[in-house]
């Protein structure tokens, strides 16, 4: 996508000088066009609410859905219009999926006239803090406390897993839900590690400990997707949140102004500038693409890798037979933490909205209802291998590895699982710790100016009044 | 009958300029107008903030980084490239060509068949620390000592990129040169033979005052590709626009602040500002040209 307003290739003087001339003549009338469609909200055709029927769908409303078709398909979600179709038959249902979902229902939230339910995923998705400070997304407080729709007596709110629900929430309002379930570890093949008789360490003294040993064993210790630095902030963030407990994570995502100094994330950061100063990264990882590196840490080149539960599935295709890789939780940095080694750094992908001027309204809440049951989920987690975000959905199945030791993490955690919010409420500042660490692991600046520079950033977003906050 | 050729003629050409005003000038004058308002990109409305956008740019540090970059691609690039592109041009034409001229004209020509996306990915494959031909070729020949992260280290990452940008680029220019060359007539080098000229003096005396509309426009055309940079750098480079904003480019900016911080007015005003670099740069190369045109009798 380049520029709008790059000029043609070879442009004559005139023909350029003549088009910025009629460009400021006309856009007091043309620039009317992007931003012409006015604030009147269709009214929402609601019916009348019933048991049966709690969120009060208008039955013969149509009802049109846009979903992103990535690595888990839309197979899941057409199953789910198709139970809505059985309850409805007289609505008329709508299926999009689409790879850039962005791109399509951009001009139709402008235009006020978006689908009834959108999972806005994927490369070209929309900023979703954008769209909650322009009032695009509706409240799904009704859907929460509504009854879940195949496990009477409890409601929606009760059936998903912890942080969900949190994870979609901007200033006490839940404006998405995430289907799927993500959890971010430290990966490693247990073959490997049974082989040569490793044990996964618990502490990060430990952690040293055993890097020491893989690198004499002429394996290198970690590896990580250079090219995208969050990917080594992740464990680096999980370590510092487990040490300074909910605080540390509430204080960095409501910009206070020391945040960034807590002794928590200056001790985090030491602890990987440690890392790379001893020569446990793979060398040349700064330049590896998430796909080359994790290629390499498949071929056995390195130990560990941080990811997200995603890993598996997305290495399906180059993991060698017998590999078996499994995620650790990321090691505790001292005895003294405030949050239990146990505890996981998770948060929800897919995420699936129901815009605020879309036609149908009760019918988008109903269908996320039904797309939300545990039915739904448990045949999702079985064609998948993904962890749902609803709770106890891959009950009674045979798991792979990889999913089966992300379940296990979650039981483990047993309700500790926490997520920084800054990364989807102030991108600009996800990317400066991006960069940051990027500059840390590969020992071009300190400790101190790691965190200087990401107070930083976030104390200049905090000063800027054209960004909506948001606290927690 | 004049009335009936007038109606012809507006019939004729209203359908291109309709198309042309909705398409084209109807974009560019809602720029201008978004460039002054806090446009969301997912909302109808947009509030008119007057010159504020303009006035951040100023203090945004990424944006500096790319406007930094920007001028040093804008100086290194069309320059690497035309000087490449005239050897070899004049090695493959003029008075003595190099035996199996035509094929090489052939083979520099490729990378542009190949679109830029792919060259990107291909070169960040030649790039790679650790499998890549390139540090690869310099292990195998001894060179371990000059192995290096390119595009992972901040000294380097811009080099790397500008090296893509001349590689994928001379060999239109080779071709663009090459016939510029043979439209000289061959009397005047065999006079300049005849004169003792050799072959250096033939280049910058005969070729290079022949040529030099040609170059004129290479040098428009490279300062607007130097300009943009976009696709490589997103494709190729960590972070990408790193390693901490080392290759930055103006449309990297534009982009991210468009479709990652949902921030459309601002990022208007970025294209804005890129819109007018980039008309300057054609006005100055133009008129530079004009001065410098030899005529031919």
């Amino acid at each position: 996508m380049n520029p709008a307003s790059l000029p043609e290739p070879y442009p004559s003087r005139r023909s350029l000088l003549r088009t910025a001339g009629l460009a400021t003549v006309a856009a007091p009338l043309l620039g009317a066009c992007v931003t012409a469609a006015g604030d009147d909200k269709p009214a929402t055709t609601g019916g009348a609410k019933s048991a049966e029927n709690p969120l009060g769908v208008k039955p013969d409303a149509p009802l049109e859905v846009v979903v992103f078709k990535g690595g888990y398909g839309d197979e899941y979600a057409i199953k789910a219009e198709q139970k809505y179709a059985e309850k409805y038959p007289d609505a008329e249902v709508e299926h999009q999926g689409l790879q850039k979902v962005g791109e399509a229902v951009q001009p139709r939230f402008v235009a006020n006239t978006p689908p009834d339910v959108v999972d806005n995923t994927g490369a070209g998705r929309l900023d979703i803090a954008t769209l909650v400070s322009a009032k695009q997304v509706t409240d799904l407080a009704e859907l929460l406390d509504a009854p879940a729709f195949d496990q009477p007596g409890r409601k929606v709110r009760d059936t998903l897993l912890p942080g969900v629900v949190e994870d979609g929430t901007f200033d006490g309002s839940t404006v998405t839900l995430n289907f799927t379930y993500t959890v971010w570890g430290l990966w490693y093949s247990k073959a490997l590690f049974a082989e040569r008789g490793w044990t996964y360490p618990k502490t990060w003294a430990e952690m040293l400990t055993l890097c020491e040993t893989i690198k004499k064993a002429g394996i290198a210790p970690w590896t990580y997707q250079g090219k995208y630095p969050e990917y080594l902030n992740d464990p680096l963030l999980t370590m510092a949140a487990k040490t300074g407990g909910l605080d540390l994570v509430k204080a960095v995502d409501n910009l206070e102004p020391a945040a960034w100094r807590q002794p928590g994330l200056t001790q985090a950061a030491e602890a990987f500038a440690e890392l790379a100063g001893k020569g446990y990264l793979m060398s040349g990882s700064e330049a590896l693409s998430h796909t080359e590196a994790q290629a390499a840490w498949c071929q056995r080149k390195a130990a560990f890798i941080p990811c997200g539960s995603w890993l598996e599935a997305e290495q399906k295709d180059v993991t060698p037979a017998g590999f078996d890789m499994v995620m650790g939780t990321v090691p505790a940095a001292s005895t003294g933490d405030r949050m239990p080694g146990a505890a996981v750094q998770a948060a929800g992908s897919e995420s699936y909205l129901v815009p605020a001027k879309a036609a149908n309204v009760a019918g988008g809440l109903e269908y996320l209802r039904i797309l939300f049951a545990k039915e739904s989920a448990t045949a999702f987690a079985q064609a998948n291998n993904t962890l749902p975000a609803v709770a106890g959905a891959t009950d009674g199945l045979t798991l792979s590895s990889g999913l089966g030791s992300v379940r296990d993490a979650v039981t483990a955690a047993a309700g500790d699982a926490f997520n920084f919010r800054f990364r989807t409420w102030y991108a600009p500042l996800a990317k400066a710790v991006d960069d940051a660490t990027g500059e840390l692991v590969n020992r071009r600046i300190s400790v101190a100016d790691w965190s200087a520079r990401i107070q930083k950033a976030s104390d200049a977003l905090a000063k800027d009044g054209t960004v909506t906050k948001y606290t927690r | 009958m004049r009335h009936g050729r007038w109606r012809f003629l507006l019939a004729a050409l209203a359908p291109a300029l309709v198309l042309h005003a909705v398409f084209v000038l109807s974009p560019y004058a809602q720029a201008f107008y978004l460039s002054l308002t806090d446009w969301t990109g997912v909302a109808g409305q947009a509030r008119f903030v007057g010159l504020d956008n303009f006035a951040r740019l100023g203090a945004d540090s990424l944006f500096l980084d790319a406007l930094r970059n920007n001028a040093v691609m804008l100086v290194v690039v069309p320059a690497a490239t035309v000087v490449l592109a005239l050897f070899l041009a004049s090695m493959l034409h003029g008075r003595r060509p190099v035996r199996g001229a035509s094929a090489y004209q052939i083979v520099y020509f490729f990378p542009q068949m190949l679109s830029l996306v792919i060259i990107a990915v291909l070169w960040g494959f030649v790039y790679n620390p650790n499998t890549g031909l390139l540090n690869s070729g310099l292990r195998a020949i001894g060179l371990d000592g000059l192995t290096r992260s390119w595009l992972a280290e901040p000294s380097l990452a811009l080099i790397a990129v500008m090296a893509v940008v001349v590689w994928s680029s001379v060999g239109f220019y080779v071709v663009l040169f090459s016939a510029a060359i043979d439209s000289i007539p061959k009397e005047m080098f065999e006079a300049a033979v005849l004169d003792g000229a050799g072959r250096w003096a033939t280049l910058r005396r005969i070729t290079l005052p022949l040529v030099a509309e040609s170059v004129q426009v290479a040098f428009v055309y490279l300062g607007i590709v130097a300009l943009d940079g976009f696709v490589l750098v997103q494709v190729m480079t960590v972070g990408p626009g790193g390693p901490d904003g080392a290759t930055e480019v103006v449309g990297l900016s534009l982009y991210r602040t468009a479709f990652t911080y949902g921030k459309f007015g601002y990022a208007t005003a970025m294209g804005v500002a890129l819109f007018f670099a980039a008309l300057t740069l054609a006005v100055f190369a133009l008129r530079w040209g004009r001065r410098s045109t030899v005529e031919t009798a």
